[in-house]
Formats: structure tokens, C-alpha cells, sequence
């Protein structure tokens, strides 16, 4: 039962990982609705100019706070630089950027900071709270943060005229136009508020799996399932959805066997998704035609 | 043309022969060599998953430049061509193929990693090219009989484990055993090593497994899997940035065991420093060869030397990381055995001289090792020392282990 426990625990941490790479996801889907491949190298990238800063000597939380402005400007300069060009063309067209812009990030971090595995700093104590053994400071800490994150999206998007505007310009160009947004650049921010949210995660990620330029590849997987089960345009949804897997491939793995683990977690949600296409909590799409 | 006339054009063509130096006679070349040039063939992953192991192809080139400067090998320059296989399979046949059939090298070494290497394993041997020294430590690598012109370059994974297995049953034959391994024939292989070793007591000591997939972000679940069985000794057969995360997570979650780390996983600076040093103390390994930051090497020369090049010819490098350390000495051992094939530069003798090495001592190795081949013979190193680490660096102890 102690070794139960414990494995649901180690679920909820890395489910907390997945969780915060999974918003970034949501973030630009709600934003733009595309599937951003890239989301994880992008957010790998923001961690590597946080790790750069502090480095050089920067106290951590100015490094934090800057390493998310500078990945905000960052990720809206790719929009407007590479995404932009292939607006109008069709998905496979974008999917091939996406996928561009994954190798080239993976490559230029590796040729800047080699792929030697660094150790990254966490803001929180080393000293696991309450003198428990089954939940870290940081991975308690971790959490909180995706949950900030996550609260602060949902007010966004719900309460604000801008995220609003964010996402009238995501689900209908044209009439946005009309009323007056600016598309474009409506676009453009989507994708800042994406790139932001990722480097938090990033930097909430590598203290536990340490940086190197491959440190999203499994995790992006994760987040992706995680997303898709839970509604990728949801963010409570994909969060829920982050630490259902996080949990469940743990506790399959305990139960059944490490080798069948992401299997079978990956089973499961293709039977969720046979059911509810859009996810368990996501909305369904209807379209006027 | 008459009988008379062929006899004459016969006695012409001796006296011509007669003319000639008789030193170019004795020359003899396949296709990739010259007078001036040995042209080598290498795939190395440059880019993808494995591309922290990219920096053994440049610390080599690095090298034969350094050679080529001072005049190269018996007069000849060293070609390296070394291309990216990004550690795909299919990839490293497509850039194998070039290499062999475009290219025209003369030989293939040192190509990273054992899926690669399969690959074109048979390929390269139906064809009789040297493929040598290969930068992986799968068993199969030394089987002469079914293929003869392929051969390993370090000490093989199982061997490795085997030394473990035995240094256990002398200290602590007793023990419960876990083990976290990658789950592939990279981590495979270790796991049937400390199998043989433990020989008819491996069934009773070994009392859990966990294999992780390196798609894996980490291995936190099977650790704690591990620490519930209830073992005393943990062998971690996995690559650095799983060691490390292992290492961390046995030491937070308060499992105290004797802990065994692959030699792969047991660099200082890329496991160790990101696990946390005092996280790593009393850790076991084995080692063949010297970390060039380890104060007790500080005075040798070979270290000076190794050291001195990173500086001059690969400062691109960090000098720390083992992998150049690596590079610089299978760089070595390929001149030294280049210079042993002298002006006979055919695939046949190469392949006879790397497979006839005696006691040979290399830079870099540790103080003892020597390298032995022959026909039926193609591990190069088979030595190895256990190793502890006491907080700051690898403390060396007992006599060099053979297999």
C-alpha cells in the first residue's frame, strides 16, 4: 500500500510536468488552432537563456521573469517571421514548419550548449516539506505553479477582452475582422502566451529531468496524450488530463509491468477518444456549413 | 606477331620491370589508399538522440589533423570521413553504402553506436572491409569466425557486468539484488552479463527487475518499484541522464543500498555533478581508463598530452567530458596501428594487424592495461579496475580484473 502510494505520487509530480507543457499547447491551439510540434523544443530553448542568465550570475527570480519576457517576443517573432508565410496554406504545409522548427531549435541548442546533461536550479527548498519521502519541495512547488498557470489562463481567456478577442480571432478570421480585432497580431500574442507559458515549464522541468536539448522529446508525448484526453481546447481539461497520465502510467507500471506502461496508457486514451472525440472535457466543434 | 618477336617484347618488358625502384614494388594498396593518402570511413550520430557521443568523431579528426600536420603516417595523410547517421539505422546503411561504394575508403572505424552497426553488419563483411574498433560494447562485435572483418573497440558491456558479478559474490555473497537497465540491447547485454557472473545464484539473489524506455522523461516509478522489493544492492545499467536520475531519486527517497553504476554513466562531471556529489558517494564502478580531471592523474604525461591537444586542436571540446578522452585514445591506436601495416596498405593486411596487437599500452588507459589480439581473438580491452567514489573522485582499488 506505502509502495501504491508512493507510485500515485511520482504520478502527480510528473503529471504536474506534463500538465504545464500541456497549457502551452492549449494556449496556442486556443490561440491559433494549430497543434504547435514545436511547443516542447520552444520551451527547452527558453530554459537554456534561463539557465544561461542565472549562469552569469542573475539572482533566479530575475532570470525566471526574464527568461519568460524574452520567450514571450521570442515566440511572437517566430509567428510573425515563419508562421505567418504559410498562414493560408494547407495543414500538412504548417505541420512541416512546425516540425522545421523542431530540429532546428533541438540542433542549435545542442551546437550552442553541447548535449552534455546539465543540472538545473530549482527555486524551492532541497528538503522535502513536512519530512515526507514521497513528494519534493520542488515537485510540490512544480504543481502550484502549473496550477497558477492554469487559473491565471482561465481568467484570461474568460474574463479579459483581449483573450476574448484571442479567441474570436482563432475560431473566426473573418467576422473578427469585421468587428475590428486585428487578427495578426491576435495570432502573434497567442503564440508569445504560448511560448511564456512553455519556458515556466521548461524551467519547472529541468531541475527534475535535467537540461539537455532532448529533455522534451518523452515529455512532449506525454503532454500531447494528456491534452487529447482531456480536450485540447480545455485548459482544466488538458491539466486534469496531465496528471491522469502522469498517475496512470505510473500505477500500470506498478501493477502490470514497466514495459506495457506507456501502452497501455496510450490504449486508454485511444478508447477515450473513440468515445469522445473531443476529449473528456473538451467542447464539442460544430461548424455551420 | 611471331614467336622471335614475343620473346624479344618479353625481355623489354623484365628489363623495364628491372628499371624500376625496387621499393615501389613492395607497395600495395586497395582502393582508398595512395602514396598520399589513407582514406577512412566513420558514420557518428552528429544529430538525434545519441548526439552527445558526436564529439568522439570530431576529437578524432581533431587528431589526424594534428597528425597530418606533422607529416602523417608513413608519409601519408589520414582522410577521416565522417558522416552523420543522426543514430538511425537506415541512415547509417544509406551513408555506409556511400562511404564503401562512392567514396571508396579503404576501411570503416569506429562507427558509434550498436543499432547502427548492426545495420550493415553483414554488408560490410560479404564486401571484406575492415570495420574496426567500433564505438559500442555489444558482445557480438567479437565473433571472428562469422565475421571475421568486424571488431569491437572497448571493453564489452557483458564483460563488464561479469566483473561486478564477481566482485559481489567476493564482498557480499549474500546480497538481494535490483536492477534498473534500458531496455534494449544496450542494457540487455549488462543484464546477461551479471547473470553469467552470478552463475546458479543469480535466480536467488536477483530479486527485482525494472527496464525503462529511453522515451521515458524519468525513471522515478521504477526506482521506487525497485526500493519496495526490498534489495540491498542496485546495479543501474543505464545512460547518463537516467544514472543521474536514479542516483538523485535512490538518495532522496532514503534506500540506502550498495549502489553499481555502468562505466558508460560514471563521469563525474556528466552523472555524478547532476546527481549531486554527496548524493554519490560509496558509488561502485569499473573503469578502464583515466578522467583527465582526476587530481591523481594531475602528473602524467599522457594526461598532459591529452590535455595539451584538447587545448591546441579541439577547443571547441570540453576536455572533461570522457568522450574526447575516448576519441584521443582510439585516434592513437589506429596511427599505431597504421604505422604497424608500413607501405602494405591492403584491406587484408590491416585487418592482420589489428588483429595481431601485443601488449600494447595507450595513452589514457590505465596504468597496466594492455591490449592483446589475435586471430581468434578480437576484444581489445579486457581488463578493467573497481572504482569507488568518495564525494570528489573516483578512488581506484583491488588489481585490474581480467575476464
Amino acid at each position: 500500500m506505502d509502495a501504491l502510494l508512493h507510485q500515485v505520487f511520482a504520478g502527480l509530480a510528473s503529471g504536474g510536468i506534463y500538465a504545464s507543457l500541456a497549457l502551452a499547447l492549449v494556449m496556442i491551439h486556443n490561440a491559433t488552432n494549430h497543434i504547435n510540434f514545436a511547443q516542447g523544443e520552444m520551451a527547452m530553448f527558453s530554459t537554456y537563456i534561463a539557465w544561461s542568465l542565472i549562469n552569469i550570475g542573475v539572482p533566479y527570480w530575475a532570470a525566471f521573469v526574464a527568461t519568460i519576457v524574452i520567450s514571450f517576443f521570442a515566440a511572437a517573432a517566430i509567428e510573425r517571421i515563419l508562421i505567418r508565410p504559410v498562414e493560408k496554406a494547407p495543414v500538412l504545409t504548417v505541420v512541416s514548419v512546425f516540425i522545421g522548427l523542431l530540429l532546428i531549435l533541438n540542433s542549435v541548442a545542442g551546437w550552442i550548449y553541447t548535449y552534455t546533461i546539465k543540472s538545473f536550479t530549482s527555486p524551492f527548498p532541497s528538503e522535502p516539506p513536512f519530512g515526507n519521502k514521497f513528494v519534493s519541495s520542488h515537485e510540490l512547488g512544480a504543481i502550484a505553479i502549473a496550477l497558477f498557470v492554469l487559473v491565471a489562463m482561465y481568467l484570461f481567456f474568460r474574463v479579459t477582452p483581449l483573450g476574448l478577442a484571442m479567441r474570436a480571432a482563432a475560431e473566426n478570421p473573418a467576422s473578427s475582422r469585421l468587428v475590428g480585432i486585428r487578427v495578426g497580431w491576435m495570432l502573434a500574442l497567442g503564440w508569445g502566451f504560448a511560448g511564456a507559458i512553455g519556458a515556466i515549464a521548461g524551467m519547472m522541468i529541468a531541475p527534475l529531468v535535467y537540461l539537455d536539448p532532448n529533455m522534451m522529446a518523452g515529455i512532449m508525448l506525454y503532454a500531447f496524450a494528456g491534452a487529447l484526453l482531456g480536450g485540447i481546447d480545455n485548459p482544466w481539461g488538458a491539466v486534469i488530463g496531465g496528471f491522469l497520465m502522469g498517475v496512470l502510467e505510473n500505477v500500470v507500471g506498478a501493477l502490470i509491468g514497466t514495459e506495457l506502461k506507456l501502452t497501455v496508457a496510450l490504449v486508454l486514451i485511444i478508447i477515450v477518444l473513440l468515445l469522445r472525440p473531443n476529449g473528456l472535457w473538451g467542447h464539442k466543434v460544430v461548424s455551420r456549413v | 606477331m611471331n614467336l622471335h618477336h614475343l620473346k624479344r617484347a618479353i625481355m623489354a618488358l623484365f628489363a623495364l620491370l628491372a628499371l624500376t625502384p625496387s621499393a615501389h614494388a613492395e607497395k600495395k594498396y586497395d582502393p582508398g589508399a595512395s602514396d598520399t593518402e589513407i582514406k577512412i570511413g566513420q558514420t557518428m550520430p552528429y544529430s538525434g538522440p545519441a548526439s552527445s557521443y558526436g564529439t568522439i568523431g570530431k576529437a578524432e579528426a581533431a587528431y589526424f589533423k594534428m597528425i597530418n600536420e606533422l607529416g602523417g603516417v608513413n608519409g601519408r595523410k589520414i582522410n577521416l570521413i565522417s558522416l552523420d547517421d543522426g543514430y538511425t539505422p537506415p541512415k547509417a546503411v544509406e551513408q555506409v553504402r556511400r562511404l564503401v561504394e562512392q567514396d571508396q575508403v579503404l576501411f570503416l572505424w569506429q562507427n558509434l553506436g550498436t543499432p547502427t552497426n548492426s545495420a550493415f553488419h553483414k554488408y560490410v563483411n560479404s564486401k571484406k572491409i575492415p570495420h574496426l574498433f567500433l564505438a559500442t560494447g555489444a558482445t557480438k562485435w567479437g565473433d571472428p569466425k562469422n565475421f571475421p572483418w568486424t571488431m569491437g573497440g572497448q571493453p564489452t558491456y557483458q564483460a563488464e557486468a561479469t566483473i561486478y558479478a564477481k566482485h559481489l559474490l567476493k564482498t557480499k555473497p549474500d546480497a538481494k539484488i535490483a536492477v534498473l537497465y534500458q531496455n534494449d540491447d544496450y542494457g540487455k547485454d549488462y543484464v546477461k552479463g551479471l547473470k553469467d557472473g552470478l552463475k546458479d545464484k543469480a535466480q536467488s539473489m536477483i530479486v527485482a527487475e525494472q527496464g525503462y524506455e529511453t522515451a521515458e522523461p524519468s525513471v522515478d516509478s521504477q526506482v521506487i518499484k525497485l526500493q519496495s522489493s526490498g534489495a540491498d544492492t542496485f546495479f543501474i545499467f543505464a545512460i547518463p541522464k537516467f544514472a543521474a536520475q536514479t542516483i538523485r531519486k535512490t538518495y532522496d527517497i532514503g534506500w540506502k543500498p550498495v549502489v553499481y553504476v555502468n562505466n558508460v554513466s560514471s563521469a563525474v562531471a556528466n552523472v555524478l555533478q547532476p546527481a549531486g556529489l554527496e548524493k554519490s558517494v560509496g558509488l561502485l564502478t569499473a573503469q578502464y581508463f583515466k578522467d583527465s580531471h582526476d587530481p591523481q592523474w594531475a602528473n602524467s604525461t599522457d594526461v598532459k598530452q591529452y590535455l595539451d591537444f584538447m587545448k591546441k586542436h579541439h577547443p571547441d571540446g570540453d576536455p572533461k567530458d570522457s568522450n574526447n578522452a575516448y576519441g584521443f585514445m582510439q585516434a592513437n591506436l589506429l596511427v599505431h596501428v597504421l604505422k604497424a601495416c608500413g607501405d602494405n596498405l591492403t584491406r587484408e593486411n590491416i585487418l592482420k594487424q589489428a588483429t595481431s596487437l601485443k601488449n600494447l599500452e595507450l595513452p589514457m588507459l590505465l596504468p597496466g592495461i594492455k591490449i592483446n589480439t589475435s586471430a581468434d581473438d578480437y576484444f581489445i580491452i579486457e581488463q578493467l579496475q573497481m572504482a569507488r567514489f568518495d564525494g570528489k573522485e573516483w578512488r581506484l582499488f583491488g588489481e585490474l580484473l581480467d575476464y
